[in-house]
């Protein structure tokens, strides 16, 4: 058996022969990269078949009273849309393909700190992917709660939920351990003078993001596991007939689920922040107190849970506290905006397609944003909860924030993931299309929530079929783009142009390996100097 | 790494801990018959953090690691003091 030290260093990790062969080559490898694109091509599976749901949602929506579909059915798209795109989408996004592929390169380290438990995560998130499935696919009618379970009802209903509560509790490890492995690589495994305030922003971004993963995903794991003991023996944790509240659990879920919201968004914050210095040229603006918002985000994140339980009869103390906790966490987010404007003033500015997508993501991150302030005030709250403005304000910041930032990432990394070029024309043209159509999709559910339009109705008022009309155009339109950005990527990862080394003139170590990268990455590990630094133009 | 001591502890210390577990999981049963009301939740918490404070100091070493893991380890544990806190925030004020 070849050891890791006689792997030649010439040969990159797509085109490496290793023990095994053919598909074995990839589910046995422990290589970073190779288990990277495991998580591209498993979590891009999931998200077609969530835009698909999604699409049949906005079609049905097309107009009052039922068109493609009745009630039940509507919930249990919604809900499986939410799963997937929540527990297999957006929360191992960034952090499991960018993070596992770009992580121990931009540090300087050879692989992850645990490579097996690396792979193992990824078996988890397959296992827990099938189980949630297999909950649509086999017994009494797909599950349909909603993708937070409320209790009581999730233990009331008829349907087959108890696979998806197993599957997202599974899906939780996967979280886990792809965190722990995080922590511990970079706490241990950072070249040789690259001291903390050298790192570049990304690892700091996925540092932050595991210490979420790490702490708050077990708490969902003993909710989800209290539901289901409470589903099949009837304990009383949660059911108010026996004794149990149900508000504890909607505390239990949100003390997971909203710092979940970090675990998307840090990682996004933190491939923007590496996309705009590389396109302005320019030493990021605030390096610093970019790191401490990081770090701030993901403390006060852990905080804010409360302002999703405004309405549900929490004490007046609770409500006032989390309230303000909410405003709070606003402040790291507009300190990062504010470096990312300072970065690209007086820069040379290359406006490429990663920066295209860049800057679009904080146009909708800030709508996103402000809107959120509205939910936290708890007196528009009041107003709005449980309305289409929601479903507005979380798709603008969880797609908006996380998918510009995916792709934004996938178009700047991939000449270094595939050693190829993708066609930019298509790119842009894939960009123009999702950007014109999220708007056009979300932006009127904002109006729709103002004017009293409930979420989670397959039925509405006749006063709100035009904007509903607008907004499953918009779907139609994303989903052109979303077929040109997938081809083009696809396309082009085979029959691409070379790509050289640094195509885009970056200076974080990534950018100095072969593109692709050999298997061990370095030949030997870089060291940093004095004067060295991520930024360095 | 090789440089670092590991310090070995006696079977009987693991024996006295786990007789010392045991002892303290009966406590946090039987509070809960003294009738406190409220306060049974946080005699349970005492007694849970006395329980996690052994493990994490003799079970897990971190007694005997570097001070740096310890500040981590009670840095989470502040974490998770300040979300019980502000949960029951909502239920002592309801």
């Amino acid at each position: 058996m070849q050891t890791a030290t006689q792997i030649p260093h010439d040969v990159n990790y797509l085109d490496y022969k290793g023990k095994y062969k053919g598909i074995f080559a990839w589910i046995f490898s422990t290589d970073h990269k190779r288990i990277a694109l495991l998580y591209l091509y498993s979590i891009m599976t999931m998200f077609a078949v969530g835009v698909i749901l999604g699409l049949g949602m906005k079609l049905e929506l097309i107009a009052p009273g039922r068109t493609i579909m009745g009630p039940q059915t509507y919930n249990s798209f919604f809900t499986v849309h939410g799963v997937i795109m929540i527990f297999m989408v957006v929360i191992p996004g960034l952090p499991a393909v960018f993070g596992n592929f770009m992580l121990p390169i931009m540090i300087g380290a050879k692989d992850v700190a645990f490579p097996k438990v690396n792979l193992l995560s990824w078996y988890f998130y397959v296992a827990g992917a099938l189980l949630v499935i297999a909950s649509v696919l086999f017994g009494n009618g797909t599950p349909d709660t909603g993708w937070t379970f409320y209790a009581p009802y999730s233990f009331k209903t008829g349907t087959n939920l108890l696979p998806a509560i197993f599957g997202a509790f599974i899906l939780g490890f996967s979280s886990i351990l792809t965190g722990l492995n995080f922590i511990v690589t970079i706490h241990r495994m950072r070249a040789p003078g690259m001291t903390w305030f050298k790192m570049p922003l990304f690892p700091w971004s996925l540092y932050g993001t595991a210490w979420i993963q790490l702490l708050a995903t077990p708490v969902v794991g003993i909710t989800l596991v209290l539901v289901a003991l409470e589903r099949i023996f009837g304990i009383g944790v949660f059911d108010p007939a026996l004794g149990g509240d149900p508000v504890l659990y909607q505390h239990l879920f949100w003390i997971y689920s909203h710092p979940a919201v970090y675990v998307m968004i840090l990682p996004a914050m933190g491939a923007i922040s590496e996309i705009i210095p590389t396109f302005s040229q320019k030493h990021i603006f605030g390096y610093k107190a970019i790191i401490a918002s990081t770090l701030a985000i993901a403390f006060v994140g852990y905080f804010v849970w409360g302002h999703h339980m405004f309405t549900s009869g929490m004490s007046g103390t609770a409500q006032y506290t989390f309230s303000v906790l909410t405003f709070l966490v606003a402040i790291p987010s507009a300190i990062k905006v504010f470096n990312w404007i300072s970065t690209m003033h007086k820069g040379s500015i290359n406006p490429d397609i990663p920066f295209l997508w860049a800057v679009t993501f904080i146009f909708v991150f800030m709508i996103g944003g402000f809107s959120g302030l509205v939910l936290g005030a708890l007196a528009t709250n009041v107003y709005v909860h449980d309305t289409a403005f929601v479903v507005a304000h979380f798709h603008f910041i969880v797609f908006g924030g996380v998918g510009f930032a995916f792709f934004g990432a996938i178009h700047y990394w991939f000449p270094k993931m595939f050693g190829r070029m993708y066609n930019k024309v298509w790119a842009k043209l894939g960009w123009a299309f999702f950007t014109i159509g999220f708007l056009t999709l979300y932006s009127p559910m904002f109006y729709l929530g103002m004017m009293g339009m409930p979420r989670r109705y397959y039925d509405y008022l006749p006063e709100f079929h035009a904007a509903n009309i607008l907004s499953t155009m918009g779907s139609w339109v994303m989903t052109i783009g979303l077929l040109i950005i997938v081809i083009n990527l696809f396309r082009s990862a085979k029959l691409g142009p070379n790509a050289d080394i640094n195509p885009w003139n970056g200076k974080t170590l990534e950018w100095t390996v072969p593109s692709p990268p050999p298997v061990e990455n370095f030949d030997e590990i870089p060291v940093y100097g004095e004067k060295d630094g991520p930024y360095e133009y | 790494m090789e440089k670092e001591k590991h310090h070995i502890v006696p079977y009987k210390v693991y024996v006295y801990i786990l007789l010392a577990l045991i002892s303290l999981t009966f406590g946090s049963i039987g509070i809960v018959h003294l009738n406190l009301g409220g306060y049974s939740v946080l005699g349970a918490l005492i007694f849970s953090t006395i329980k996690s404070i052994l493990v994490l100091s003799i079970f897990m070493h971190l007694k005997f690691d570097q001070p740096f893991l310890r500040i981590m380890v009670g840095f989470v544990a502040l974490v998770f003091s300040a979300v019980i806190f502000i949960t029951f925030l909502d239920y002592y004020f309801r």
